[in-house]
């Protein structure tokens, strides 16, 4: 059967994929931003999984205000790095598993989350820039991926204890599928930041560890911060972190941190970097 | 008792103007004419008449003047969403960091240097009460 054997989250920062595409990353600014993934990027060449499912949100670029779903599965064979207004980053193009996402997609929904699904989209910065921060630059990505875009542009987003138990519904969902896959699910976004108004650069580190330190020990507790806290403390761009918590019910309750990366800046963000893996998985 | 008004916590947090349902609905078309600049095409007539090519999008006088003065504070607080107005700011060349920098009233040299030392605090910047000197 197909399993979910680990979780990577990090931060999708667009200057960071800006800064990989320009050859900067060995500059002063960025170079302890791509630092952090030194272990990662052996590490997921180690486990080599089949499939990643990658949280993340899109930024008016496959959806603009005409349709805005909170939750889209991406069911598509094949979804395209996104022009975001300055042309599209040099990246492959995305291979989905539109069979595994239409079992998931089934399952969640009869699971009583309501899903919207979607065949066709590109993909932006959300996507693309933590798949070059673990994988570097391929001639084409090592595994398939299956894009869950989640609302976070217009508020009020979903609750963390949603996407927390949205999270649990597409575990049970992968373990119900025959075939043996090795699935990794990637919840993206965060961690502080503000890009808006008289606040705008906001960061609250102390705040973003607790959250790391919860994440890994207490996700039930982590579930349950409500959403002002998330734009009080963290930046009314912080609330992207509930991403995270649709990664961390994907898991077991009990897990190992494997790594963890905190670094600021990373243009307006706090950059925050977390590999989880399920206690009962082997490696 | 308007002393003891309620205070909607979403609308106590200073320099914050929260994208809302609501909000979209104002902002629709400030938005919806940023994305149009998704396409080279576009961005080509709207800089070749800037105020004609926003003539044909039904946003207020407020939302077409703060447009052509790229004060972007305003056109947030008239409805804009900043991941719309990108489409805007990119179109005239500038960064996140420059109109982030812009928006709180430092230049972008100060903002950098902000960021680099940390970022703004939050202590202090939780509640508009704290704003009030």
């Amino acid at each position: 059967m197909a399993k979910i054997v680990a979780s990577v989250n990090c931060s999708h920062v667009p200057a960071i994929g800006a800064a990989w595409d320009l050859g900067k990353t060995e500059q002063p600014y960025w170079q302890p931003v791509f630092k952090g993934f030194d272990y990662s990027k052996k590490w997921i060449a180690d486990l080599k999984p089949d499939v990643v499912i990658l949280v993340y949100n899109d930024h008016a670029s496959a959806f603009s205000l005409e349709v805005i779903p909170t939750f889209a599965l991406g069911t598509g064979a094949e979804f395209k790095p996104a022009d975001e207004g300055w042309g599209p980053r040099p990246v492959p193009t995305v291979h989905g598993h539109p069979k595994l996402a239409s079992h998931i997609a089934q399952s969640v929904i009869l699971d009583e989350f309501d899903l919207t699904l979607v065949n066709k989209m590109d993909v932006d910065h959300g996507l693309t820039v933590p798949l070059t921060l673990m994988f570097g630059q391929p001639e084409a990505w090592p595994c398939k991926v299956i894009p869950l875009a989640v609302n976070v542009v217009q508020y009020p987003p979903p609750t963390g204890n949603r996407c927390y138990n949205l999270g649990k519904a597409i575990r049970r969902a992968v373990e119900a599928y025959p075939e043996d896959l090795r699935v990794v699910i990637f919840g993206t976004g965060g961690m502080s930041h503000q890009l808006q108004g008289k606040r705008a650069g906001l960061i609250n580190k102390e705040w973003d560890n607790n959250f790391l330190d919860l994440l890994t020990h207490d996700p039930g507790k982590a579930a349950k911060i409500p959403f002002i806290e998330y734009v009080r403390e963290t930046g009314s761009e912080g609330i992207e972190m509930v991403m995270w918590l649709v990664s961390r019910g994907a898991l077991e309750d009990k897990v190992r941190e494997k790594h963890r990366y905190y670094h600021v800046p990373a243009s307006n963000t706090a950059l925050g970097h977390l590999i989880l893996e399920n206690e009962s998985f082997k490696g | 008792m308007a002393d003891k008004a309620v205070v909607d916590p979403f609308e106590d947090i200073p320099g914050t103007t929260l994208f809302n349902a609501e909000r979209s609905r104002v902002g629709y078309h400030l938005n919806m004419f940023c994305m149009s600049l998704m396409k080279k095409a576009n961005r080509e007539e709207f800089k070749a008449n800037e105020d004609l090519y926003l003539r044909k999008w039904p946003m207020t006088d407020e939302q077409r003047e703060a447009v052509l003065k790229r004060d972007w504070g305003r056109m947030i607080q008239l409805g804009g969403n900043v991941y719309f107005l990108s489409k805007l700011f990119s179109t005239d060349g500038l960064s996140f960091q420059f109109v982030a920098a812009s928006m709180t009233g430092m230049t972008q040299e100060q903002y950098a240097e902000m960021m680099l030392h940390g970022g703004r605090k939050v202590d202090g910047n939780r509640s508009n009460s704290e704003w009030v000197k």
